[in-house]
Parts: C-alpha cells; sequence; structure tokens
C-alpha cells in the first residue's frame, strides 16, 4: 500500500531531512510514526501528501508512483488519502457542515448524496449536533473531529495524520485516537505521526521510530523509542 | 462540470466577495478610481477630435473647369473625383448658383448694378469634400492634371492645421492612456497583494484535500470578474450625469460656443465608453484574481 524505497530529502538550504528511509505498509496496517523534532517525520508527511518530492528514491502509495506524477495528476492522487494536522485548517469562514461537503464537493458527488454523507460523517465523529458551528466556535478537540470527518467522508483508503493531538489535552487526544482506531477496524490503514509518548505505549501498535533521517526501529506492537 | 457544481463554483464567487468585503470594496474602489479617470478623459478626447473633424468635413477643394468645357465632361470630371478613395462628396455648383452666392456674400444691395449679367459665366465648379484632410495635397496634386480643370483651389494652412490638430490629439491620448494603464496597474498589484494573505491559508486546505486548479480557481476567478462589473457600474452612472450636467452647463452658459462647437452626445459617447470599461473591469478582475490564485496554486 505505502512503499518508500532509499528515499533521501535534502531541502535546498542544504539541510538533510531523510536519509536512504526504505519502509512498506501493507492495506489496513495502523503504524505510528514517532521521533523528536527534526527527525524527519513532517517531511515524510508531506512527501506522501507529494507537497514534496524526494532528492532520490521512490515512492509507491496505492500502486501510484508517487515522485512521477504529473501536477494535474495530484488532485486526484490526493482524493484517495484522508488527510489531518495538527492545527486543522479548517476554512474558518465556513461551517462544520461546509467543510465536511467541500471535500465532497471536490470530487464533483451529487448534491443528494453529499446531503446524506456530510450528517453521517458529522454524526460518527460525535458532531451532529454542532453541524452550523463556524470553527471558532469549537474546542480544539472538536475542531480536530470536523478535520477527521472531512478527511474521511470521501471513502480514503489511507488516513495520514501528522501531531493530530499536538494541540489537543489528554481527553480529547484519546477520544481522536479512539475515533482513527475504528476507522482503521473498518479497514483504513492509519498512518499517525505523533511524538504522544503515553497514547503510542498504550495502543500497541506497529510504531517506526525516525531519529535525523533516518528509521532507527520497526517494532510490531511497539512503544515509543528514545533518541539513541 | 456537473450543474451543481457549477452552481456551486458560481455562488461560491458570490459569497466570497461579502466574505471578504473590505477587500472587495478596496478591488471595487480601485477599479472604479481607474474606470473614472478613463472615462472623463475619453470623454473629454472623443469631443475634441469630434469636434476637428467636424472642423474637417467643412474644408472643401474647389475644382474648376476649362472654359467652354462640355457638360457631359463636366459630369465626367465629377465620376472621375467622386471615384477618388479619400473624397467623401462632392457637390456641383452651376455658374448662376456661384453667382447668387457671390452677390449674396460680397455685393448685397451693390449687386443691383450688374442687372442679369454674370461676370463670373465660367464658375461653375464642384466643392469637394474630403473623409481625411492630410491628403488634401495628394487630391489637388491629381486634380490639377485632369484634363479639363482649368485650377484647383484650396487652403492649405487650414487642412495642415487641422491636420496637425488631430495627430496631437492621437498623440496625446495614446500617452495619457498609457499613463493611467500604468497607475491602473500600479493600483491594482498593490490590491491584489492585500488580497493574497487573505487566500494563502485557503488555497492551501483546497489543494491539499485533493481540489484541482479550475475548482480552486474557477470561484475566485468569477469573484474578480463580478468585482470588476461592479468597479464598472459607480464611473458609469457617475460619468452619465456629470457629462450631461457639464453639456447643458456650457450650452447655457456659453451660448457662443454652443453655436460655434457642437458635442457628442452621452448616448454616442457611451457607445464606446460602455464596452471598453465593462472590458477594461472585466479584465483587470479576471488578471488580478488568476494571477493571485496562480501564486498560490502550485501546492
Amino acid at each position: 500500500m505505502i512503499t518508500l524505497d532509499h528515499v533521501s530529502k535534502t531541502y535546498s538550504t542544504g539541510a538533510p531531512a531523510l536519509n536512504d528511509v526504505s519502509l512498506h505498509i501493507d492495506p489496513g496496517e495502523f503504524v505510528f510514526i514517532v521521533g523528536d523534532s527534526g527527525s524527519g517525520k513532517s517531511t515524510l508527511i508531506k512527501l506522501l501528501l507529494r507537497e514534496l518530492l524526494p532528492t532520490s528514491g521512490n515512492i509507491e502509495v496505492n500502486g501510484i508512483n508517487v515522485v512521477k506524477l504529473k501536477h494535474r495528476q495530484i488532485p486526484m492522487y490526493r482524493r484517495k488519502l484522508g488527510v489531518v494536522f495538527q492545527d486543522f485548517r479548517l476554512l474558518k469562514d465556513r461551517n462544520v457542515y461546509e467543510n465536511v461537503a467541500f471535500a465532497q464537493r471536490i470530487v464533483q458527488t451529487p448534491g443528494k448524496e453529499i446531503r446524506r454523507n456530510v450528517p453521517s460523517m458529522l454524526s460518527t465523529v460525535g458532531l451532529a449536533g454542532k453541524y452550523k458551528a463556524k470553527p471558532k466556535q469549537l474546542s480544539g478537540g472538536e475542531q480536530q473531529r470536523v478535520a477527521l470527518a472531512r478527511a474521511l467522508v470521501n471513502n480514503p483508503p489511507i488516513l495520514l495524520a501528522d501531531e493530530p493531538t499536538g494541540n489537543l489535552d489528554p481527553n480529547n487526544s484519546w477520544e481522536i485516537m479512539k475515533l482513527f482506531e475504528e476507522i482503521n477496524e473498518t479497514g483504513t490503514t492509519v498512518v499517525v505521526v505523533t511524538h504522544n509518548r503515553e497514547i503510542v505505549n498504550a495502543m500497541k501498535k506497529r510504531v517506526i521510530a525516525m531519529n535525523k533521517g533516518v528509521i532507527i526501529s520497526d517494532e510490531k506492537e511497539g512503544t515509543y523509542v528514545d533518541e539513541i | 462540470m456537473r450543474f451543481s457544481t457549477f452552481f456551486y463554483t458560481l455562488k461560491q464567487g458570490i459569497v466570497n466577495i461579502f466574505r471578504n468585503k473590505w477587500y472587495s470594496l478596496a478591488s471595487i474602489a480601485t477599479i472604479s478610481a481607474c474606470l473614472l479617470m478613463f472615462g472623463v478623459f475619453y470623454s473629454v478626447v472623443a469631443n475634441f477630435q469630434y469636434i476637428v473633424k467636424m472642423a474637417q468635413e467643412g474644408v472643401s477643394v474647389t475644382v474648376f473647369f476649362d472654359e467652354g468645357l462640355s457638360d457631359d465632361r463636366i459630369a465626367e470630371i465629377g465620376d472621375i473625383i467622386n471615384a477618388r478613395p479619400e473624397v467623401a462628396r462632392t457637390n456641383f455648383v452651376s455658374a448662376d448658383e456661384a453667382w447668387e452666392s457671390f452677390k449674396e456674400d460680397y455685393l448685397g444691395e451693390y449687386a443691383d448694378g450688374f442687372g442679369d449679367d454674370n461676370p463670373i459665366a465660367d464658375s461653375a465648379n464642384y466643392e469637394v469634400y474630403l473623409k481625411d484632410v492630410s491628403k488634401q495635397d495628394d487630391l489637388v496634386n491629381y486634380l490639377e492634371g485632369v484634363d479639363g480643370v482649368r485650377e484647383v483651389n484650396h487652403s492649405e494652412i487650414t487642412a495642415n492645421t487641422l491636420s496637425g490638430m488631430n495627430k496631437l490629439v492621437s498623440y496625446v491620448s495614446l500617452g495619457i492612456i498609457a499613463i493611467l494603464l500604468a497607475v491602473s496597474v500600479f493600483l491594482i498589484s498593490n490590491t491584489v497583494t492585500i488580497g493574497i494573505s487573505v487566500r494563502k491559508e485557503e488555497i492551501g486546505i483546497m489543494k491539499y484535500i485533493g481540489a484541482t486548479d479550475f475548482f480552486v480557481r474557477a470561484p475566485f476567478v468569477i469573484e474578480g470578474i463580478l468585482i470588476g462589473v461592479l468597479g464598472c457600474v459607480v464611473p458609469l452612472v457617475s460619468i452619465y450625469f456629470i457629462y450631461n450636467k457639464v453639456i447643458d452647463y456650457l450650452s447655457t452658459r456659453f451660448t457662443m460656443l454652443s453655436q460655434l462647437l457642437k458635442f457628442l452626445s452621452v448616448q454616442q459617447i457611451f457607445q464606446i465608453l460602455i464596452p471598453v470599461s465593462l472590458a477594461i473591469g472585466i479584465g483587470i478582475g479576471f488578471i488580478g484574481s488568476f494571477s493571485t490564485v496562480r501564486k498560490h496554486i502550485r501546492v
């Protein structure tokens, strides 16, 4: 499902972010990518989103060679990925319903289906009663649920989350992680970049630990690995 | 594109105007200011050119014939003159008509002494009016060579002055239009720069969740075009009322002026001003929004 083959990334400033990284994630897996700031985990997410291109190596996602994608092919590729960010990235001037519906409008879902799918997705993330609220009227946890609903409404086979609990309190962090687990149980591949030690250690999922742009450990039911 | 997507895009374009109302107002005001300057300038120049054109149309070349030339040959000469591309129209003046006109203009009651005699019996002529007085020399040279033509009268000074004025007006117009365009581009690029900060985040989010360039761009472009159209309305309505007031004022206050000069009607001015203003307004709105989005679309 996701394969990185000897991927390196050096920024134009000369700073190396990833150094010869290879990994494989199977369909339906739940994977944590952990590491401190500067370990290269966010670069990894940006490469998967095709926001960046690797300096060398190959990336394959859903059978697509991401490196060879043309600019006009990128939107189609991204529609197969659900993405959740630390800062939620909601459209601030639109309400909860419109934020989620927007992802469906992009893929030109008929209006009738949008009116059916969006309330259903909002009730999955526990926000059915707040569909009219604007993002600034919601708590951090609620905003992240909206972002999650938007990421999932088009049923993507892969969900990428970049520090999804970074701006949340412990309770909300756990609520979000439970939702991720439920989504994973429906067959969606979930990749979570985090440095939340408590959650990683408690959930007993595959843990890929990174440090200074290289993978330092990859364990099936792993725990948070500290810098070596 | 689905109908629902089309209407969504259209609706978003309209909603965007209200969402960023200060940005929209600033853009509309900028376009309005530019078009108002353009409209006022165009109204003045168009009237000036009209007045010069009217004066040019009054300039004529007079063609006299050899003594005793037959009527058939005179008619042939008329055909030859009318066939020239620079000729707008001709008017045949018989010897009697020429004498009557001369008496009226210069002799008055003293003409009675001539009785029925016509002292200018060989003064039948064609008055030739030109489309463009700068071509007068070419026509005169040609006519002087036509068999049966005795003399060609013309005023070189009048023709040269009017032709020079016309050229001057054209050059000054071009210069001022260029300056106005440069000012417009400067003002609009400043407004667009303000808009970029508002749009940057929004465009990025849309692109991350898989929106195509077209889907991201279309509402912004519709918004830009609508801002352009709204930016046209204020100057056009203002010019409509101001123009009529100024013409009324000039006609009533300076009656001598209004007898000498004829001004274009507001309808004649608007025949050009409406399509040109709309084209400029929509063009600016389109290019402004298109370029704003382009800077952030490659995410």
